[in-house]
C-alpha cells in the first residue's frame, strides 16, 4: 500500500471515529462514561477450591463440605477445569495470559463463610484484552480474574428482602465457593445502547467457549455498571457504581437513569458523590446503597494456602488453539460470504442462533447464500444449530430462485412446506403445488395489459411517482394469480419507460 | 537405641516399654497387646493429669475400640503400620472427626469437627491410637500455656512452672509419660521451646512436609505439625508416618521423603556445625553453658565447628510479630458465630458478631487480631506488613547463604529453662522474647528441632535447637542422634 494509501485509510477511519463519537454524546453536550463489571459463574463440575458439586438449584445446604462452610482447619485446592475455562475466557477476550496468584478480601458477611473471599487482586490471570461490538466499536478488557463466590442469603421479615430490618436471616451455602470469572471493562463504553451491546456480546462470546451458560435472570451472570458524565475534553466526573442489575434491559435502563440523575444533579449545582447505588427495577431508579466512606477496607494479602498459578505456555497455546470461532467472527464470514454488513439484523440473528454453519453449508453446496441467509433467518427461528431441513434441500430451493423458475412469494410457500416437513425436493413440492416457471413473453403480455388497463398509474409513473408502480404490479400479480415474479416485473415497467 | 525416659513420672510403677519403637515392635510381634499398652497410659493420665493438666479431652473409648482393633489385626495375622498399638495425644487445634476440638478457646464451644485433619487419617492407617486432645495457649498464642481459656498445663518436672507453648500440652504429656510420643504445631516455636522446657525432643519440620489440612490455621505461612517424642528416633518414626504430600494441602512439598529413621545411626562425622557468631543475646548462663557443651561434643564426634554470620536474625522476631498476626485476623475471621461455635445473640448481625468474638476469645488473641488487622489496614501495610515480608526475604536468604558455609546451625531453643508461672503474664514483650531463637526458622520456612542436653538452674532440662536447610531433616536428625547419644553418656558417667 502506497503512503497516500495510509493516510486515506486513517482519514475514513478518523471520519468513521469522528462521526461515532457524535452519535455517542447524549443532551446537553454530555458524555456517558460507562465501565462494567461482570461476573460470571463458570460451568465447572465442582466448585474453585473442593469437590462439592457446582449446580443450580438443588436442595439448600447439599452441596457443601467443610471447604465450602470455611471450617476450621480446612484448605482450599484450586480446580485446573476451572482455570482452562478462565484462560478461555481470556483467550476470547484477547487478553494476555499470565502467571497469576490469588489474594484475600477480608470482610465480614454472613454468607461469606471465612470472612474472606479468595480473589486475585495485582496479578490477575487475564490482562489487557478488548472485545469489539458488532458494530466496529472496541471496548478495553482490562482483566479476568478467578474467585469463589458467596452463599445467598435470604432476609425474611421487614421490607425489601434486604438484611437491615429483617427478623432473620436464611443462608444457602450451595452457591459459596462456585468458580466466578469476573471481567472488568475499561470505561470505553459512551452509550446505554453500547453498555447492552458489549453484555450482549460478552453472553455470546462466554456460551461460545463453553466457559459459562452466563444466564442473567438465573444469576450465572451479573453486572454491576460504573456511571460518571463528563463534557468532552474535560476530566471524567464521580462516578457511581450500579448493583442489582438483572437484566440487559434493566442495565440499559440504570445507565440511562444514573446518567440523567448525574446531570441534574450538577446542573442544580450540586456534587456527585462517590457510592455505591442499588438499581429498583420497581421504581425505575437507582438508590444510596453505601458512600465511599462508609466502605470496607478489604486488608487484601497473598493467600498463604494457596502457591501461584503459572499456566505453562504450552497450555496457554493449547487453550488459543482449542478457541471455537468466535461470534464476532463468525459475523464476519457471514458478511464476506454475503455480501452483507456484519451488524445487519440477518447475520446477528443467524449466528446468534448458531445456524450460520448451516448457512455457508448451502452455500458450499451451490445454494444462493445471500437468500439462505434471509431464509433461514425468517423461517428457522424455532430451530438450533442444526436445522432440521438437510441443507441440499434449502440449496436447491434457493437456486430454482436464482433460476428464475420459482418467484420469490412461490419460493417462500415451498420454504414453509420444507420447514413443516423436515426437509424434501423443492421442485416436487412447487410442480405440486402447480408453481410453474412464467416465460418472459408470457409476463411481458401481461405487463402491456396492465399499463393499457391503467393508463393514469402508466402516466403517472412515466412522471417519477414511485407510489403509482404498485398498482401496475398489483394488477400483473393478480393477473398472474401470484406466479409472477414482483423483481422481474418491477424490470419490464422500467425498460418499458426507458 | 535407648529405652530411658526422662521424665519424673517413669519412676511410678509400670511394666509398658517407654518408647513408641519399643511398644511397635512388641505389639506386632504379639508380645504386648495394645489394649494393655492404653490401659497403663490411661492410668498414668488418671493419677496424674488433674495435677498436670495436659489434657482437654481424654478419648477414652475411642482409644480404647482403636487399640483392640490393632490387637485383632495382630491376632488375624494382617498388616499392621509401624506405630501399631502406639498411643499418641494430639494438640487440641488438629481436627478429630466427632471429637471436641477447641484450640483452647471458649469460641469453638465443644465443636465437634466432621472430618480428619490428613495426620489423624495417617496416624490411624499407621496403627496409631490416639488417646486425647491436649491443651495449648489459645489458639495456639503463646509460650506458657497459660492463655489457654481452659486453665494452664503444668511442667511434669516441677509443677509450679509453665510447660513452655503454645503446644504446652503436648509436651508435657510426653514428659509426664501420659503417651510416648504427640504431636504439636509450630508457628514461631510452639513445638520446640516447650519440647526444651520439658526435657523431650520436638521438631518443627520444613514447611509443606506435614500435610496442614485440618490443623486449624494461627498462620498459615508459618504453622508447621510436627513431633514430641522421649527420644529422637522416635520423633523420626512419627515423622516418617505424618510426613508427605498431600492432595488436599496446596502447599504441602510433592517430593517424596526418605526415611528419616534410616538415617540416625550415620554418625557426624565430617557435618559442618555452624555457630551464628551474630546471635542476638539475651539466653541465660546455664542455658549458654550447655550450647557450649553441645557444640564440644559434636566436635568430639567428628563434626567440624564453622563461625557463621546471619545478620537478619535479631529482626525476626518483629517481622513475625507483624506477619504471625496478619494471617491470624483473617484466618480467625471465620469465628463469627454464623455457622459453628459459640454465638452470643444480639440485635443485628455486626453486634451479635462483636458480642460473640469479644465474650469468645481471650486477650492475647484478641491482641494480636488487632495486631494484624492494623498492620494490613489502608495506609498502613506498606510500612508494617509490606516492610515485614521484606525482612522475611531478608531472613530467608541470609540462612541460605549460611547453609552454604554450613550443614546445621547450633542455637539455644528457648533463652531460658521454665519460668514460673505468672512470671510474664503481664508483659507480652518479656512472653514474645521466648521465641527469639525459633521465630527465625519459620519465617524461613526450614526445619529445626529441640534435643535435650543436661540441665540447667534448679536441675531443669535446657534443649539445643539444631537448625537445617530446606528439606535437610536427615543432616538435621543426624546430629540430633549424635546429641542425644552424648547426653546419654554423660548422664551414665554422671550416675556411675
Amino acid at each position: 500500500m502506497t503512503d497516500s494509501g495510509v493516510a486515506q485509510v486513517r482519514t475514513d477511519r478518523e471520519a468513521h471515529d469522528a462521526a461515532l463519537h457524535q452519535d455517542r454524546l447524549i443532551e446537553g453536550g454530555w458524555e456517558l462514561i460507562v465501565g462494567l463489571e461482570v461476573h460470571v459463574e463458570l460451568d465447572t463440575a465442582t466448585k474453585l477450591f473442593s469437590a462439592s458439586p457446582n449446580r443450580f438449584g438443588d436442595e439448600p445446604n447439599t452441596n457443601i463440605d467443610p471447604v465450602t462452610l470455611g471450617l476450621p482447619g480446612a484448605l482450599p485446592v484450586l480446580n485446573e477445569h476451572a482455570v482452562e475455562l478462565a484462560m478461555r475466557i481470556g483467550a476470547a477476550l484477547n487478553c494476555t495470559i499470565q502467571a497469576c496468584t490469588f489474594h484475600r478480601k477480608n470482610y465480614f458477611y454472613p454468607d461469606m463463610p471465612k470472612a474472606y473471599q479468595i480473589s486475585q487482586y495485582d496479578q490477575p490471570l487475564n490482562v489487557d484484552g478488548f472485545l469489539d461490538l458488532p458494530n466496529g466499536v472496541r471496548i478495553g478488557v482490562e482483566r479476568a480474574h478467578l474467585e469463589e463466590d458467596t452463599g445467598k442469603s435470604t432476609h425474611v421479615g421487614g421490607s425489601g428482602g434486604r438484611i437491615h430490618g429483617s427478623d432473620f436471616s436464611l443462608i444457602d451455602f450451595n452457591r459459596a465457593g462456585v468458580p466466578l470469572v469476573e471481567i472488568v471493562s475499561r470505561p470505553d463504553i459512551r452509550t446505554a445502547e453500547e453498555a447492552r451491546q458489549y453484555v450482549t456480546e460478552l453472553r455470546a462470546i462466554l456460551v461460545a467457549v463453553g466457559a459459562s451458560d452466563a444466564k442473567m435472570e438465573e444469576g450465572s451472570m451479573r453486572c454491576d455498571a460504573n456511571v460518571s458524565v463528563h463534557q468532552p475534553g474535560t476530566p471524567f466526573g464521580t462516578r457511581c457504581e450500579i448493583k442489582n442489575v438483572n437484566s440487559v434491559r434493566s442495565l440499559g435502563r440504570a445507565i440511562e437513569y444514573e446518567a440523567r440523575r448525574q446531570i441534574a444533579m450538577i446542573g442544580a449545582g450540586e456534587t456527585v458523590r462517590q457510592e455505591t447505588r442499588h438499581w429498583d427495577e420497581n421504581d425505575g431508579r437507582t438508590h444510596t446503597l453505601r458512600t465511599k466512606e462508609d466502605a470496607d477496607d478489604y486488608r487484601y494479602f497473598l493467600e498463604p494456602d494457596l502457591v501461584p498459578l503459572e499456566p505453562s505456555t504450552q497450555w496457554i497455546a493449547q487453550v488459543r488453539e482449542s478457541l471455537p470461532l468466535l461470534p464476532g467472527q463468525r459475523r464476519a464470514r457471514l458478511a464476506d460470504l454475503t455480501g452483507l454488513a456484519p451488524d445487519s439484523e440477518a447475520i446477528a440473528v443467524v449466528v446468534e442462533r448458531g445456524q450460520d454453519q448451516y448457512v455457508e453449508a448451502v452455500g458450499h453446496l451451490g445454494g444462493d447464500i445471500a437468500r439462505a441467509l434471509v431464509y433461514v433467518k425468517e423461517a428457522y427461528a424455532d430451530q438450533g444449530p442444526e436445522p432440521a431441513v438437510p441443507a441440499p434441500d434449502l440449496a436447491l430451493l434457493t437456486e430454482l430462485e436464482v433460476q428464475g423458475k420459482l418467484t420469490a412469494t412461490q419460493a417462500k410457500a415451498v420454504l414453509a412446506e420444507l420447514v413443516a416437513s423436515g426437509g424434501g425436493d423443492a421442485a416436487a413440492i412447487a410442480a405440486a403445488k402447480g408453481f410453474e416457471a412464467m416465460d418472459t413473453s408470457a409476463l411481458e403480455a401481461m405487463v402491456d395489459q396492465a399499463i393499457a388497463e391503467q393508463p393514469d398509474a402508466w402516466a403517472k409513473y412515466c412522471a417519477g411517482e414511485g407510489k403509482a408502480m404498485g398498482a401496475l404490479v398489483g394488477a400483473v400479480m393478480k393477473a398472474s394469480q401470484g406466479k409472477a415474479d414482483g423483481k422481474l416485473v418491477t424490470a419490464l415497467l422500467e425498460q418499458k419507460r426507458g | 537405641m535407648s529405652t530411658s525416659a526422662s521424665a519424673p513420672s517413669s519412676s511410678s510403677a509400670s511394666s509398658a516399654p517407654a518408647t513408641a519403637a519399643s511398644i511397635a515392635a512388641q505389639v506386632r510381634a504379639g508380645e504386648v497387646r495394645a489394649v494393655d499398652v492404653l490401659e497403663q497410659h490411661l492410668a498414668r493420665i488418671d493419677a496424674r493429669d488433674g495435677e498436670i493438666h495436659a489434657f482437654n479431652h481424654v478419648m477414652t473409648d475411642r482409644a480404647r475400640a482403636a487399640a483392640a482393633a490393632v490387637d485383632a489385626a495382630v491376632a488375624a495375622g494382617g498388616a499392621v503400620g509401624p506405630l501399631a498399638g502406639v498411643p499418641i495425644a494430639l494438640k487440641d487445634n488438629m481436627c478429630t472427626h466427632g471429637v471436641p476440638t477447641t484450640c483452647s478457646s471458649k469460641i469453638l464451644d465443644d465443636w465437634k469437627p466432621p472430618y480428619d485433619a490428613t495426620v489423624v487419617t495417617k496416624l490411624v492407617a499407621a496403627g496409631a491410637v490416639i488417646i486425647g486432645k491436649t491443651n495449648l495457649d489459645e489458639f495456639a498464642m503463646g509460650s506458657s500455656t497459660e492463655n489457654s481459656a481452659f486453665g494452664p498445663t503444668r511442667n511434669p518436672h516441677d509443677t509450679s512452672r509453665v510447660p513452655g507453648g503454645s503446644s504446652g500440652g503436648s509436651a508435657a504429656a510426653v514428659a509426664a509419660g501420659f503417651s510416648p510420643v504427640s504431636l504439636g504445631s509450630d508457628t514461631g516455636g510452639s513445638i520446640r521451646q516447650p519440647a526444651a522446657l520439658c526435657g523431650v525432643v520436638g521438631v518443627k519440620p520444613t514447611y509443606g512436609y506435614v500435610s496442614r489440612y485440618g490443623l486449624i490455621a494461627f498462620a498459615s505461612s508459618l504453622d508447621q505439625i510436627g513431633p514430641f517424642a522421649t527420644d529422637v528416633h522416635d520423633a523420626a518414626l512419627v515423622l516418617d508416618v505424618i510426613g508427605g504430600h498431600d492432595p488436599q494441602d496446596s502447599t504441602s512439598i510433592p517430593e517424596r521423603h526418605p526415611s528419616l529413621v534410616d538415617v540416625l545411626d550415620r554418625g557426624v562425622e565430617g557435618v559442618r556445625i555452624g555457630r551464628i557468631t551474630d546471635l542476638p543475646e539475651g539466653a541465660d548462663p546455664d542455658v549458654v553453658e550447655r550450647l557450649e557443651a553441645a557444640f564440644e561434643a559434636l566436635s568430639e564426634a567428628g563434626a567440624i565447628i564453622v563461625d557463621v554470620e546471619v545478620p537478619a536474625f535479631g529482626y525476626a522476631l518483629t517481622a513475625y510479630y507483624l506477619i504471625a498476626p496478619a494471617e491470624a485476623s483473617s484466618n480467625l475471621a471465620r469465628f463469627d458465630g454464623v455457622r459453628f461455635g459459640m454465638r452470643v445473640d444480639a440485635a443485628d448481625t455486626n453486634a451479635m458478631y462483636s458480642a460473640t468474638r469479644a465474650a469468645g476469645f481471650g486477650d492475647e488473641v484478641k491482641r494480636r487480631i488487632m495486631l494484624g488487622t492494623y498492620a494490613l489496614s489502608a495506609g498502613y501495610y506498606d510500612a508494617y506488613y509490606g516492610r515485614a515480608l521484606k525482612v522475611r526475604r531478608l531472613i530467608h536468604d541470609d540462612f541460605a547463604r549460611a547453609y552454604q558455609q554450613a550443614d546445621v546451625l547450633l542455637t539455644p531453643t528457648s533463652p531460658t529453662v521454665a519460668f514460673p508461672f505468672g512470671a510474664k503474664g503481664d508483659n507480652p514483650l518479656a512472653m514474645y522474647l521466648c521465641d527469639l531463637y525459633t521465630i527465625p526458622t519459620n519465617l524461613a520456612g526450614h526445619p529445626g528441632m529441640s534435643v535435650p542436653f543436661g540441665t540447667g538452674a534448679d536441675g531443669l532440662p535446657v534443649g539445643v535447637q539444631v537448625l537445617a536447610g530446606t528439606l535437610d531433616e536427615p543432616t538435621m536428625f543426624r546430629v540430633g542422634a549424635a546429641l542425644e547419644r552424648a547426653a546419654l553418656a554423660t548422664a551414665a558417667r554422671s550416675q556411675s
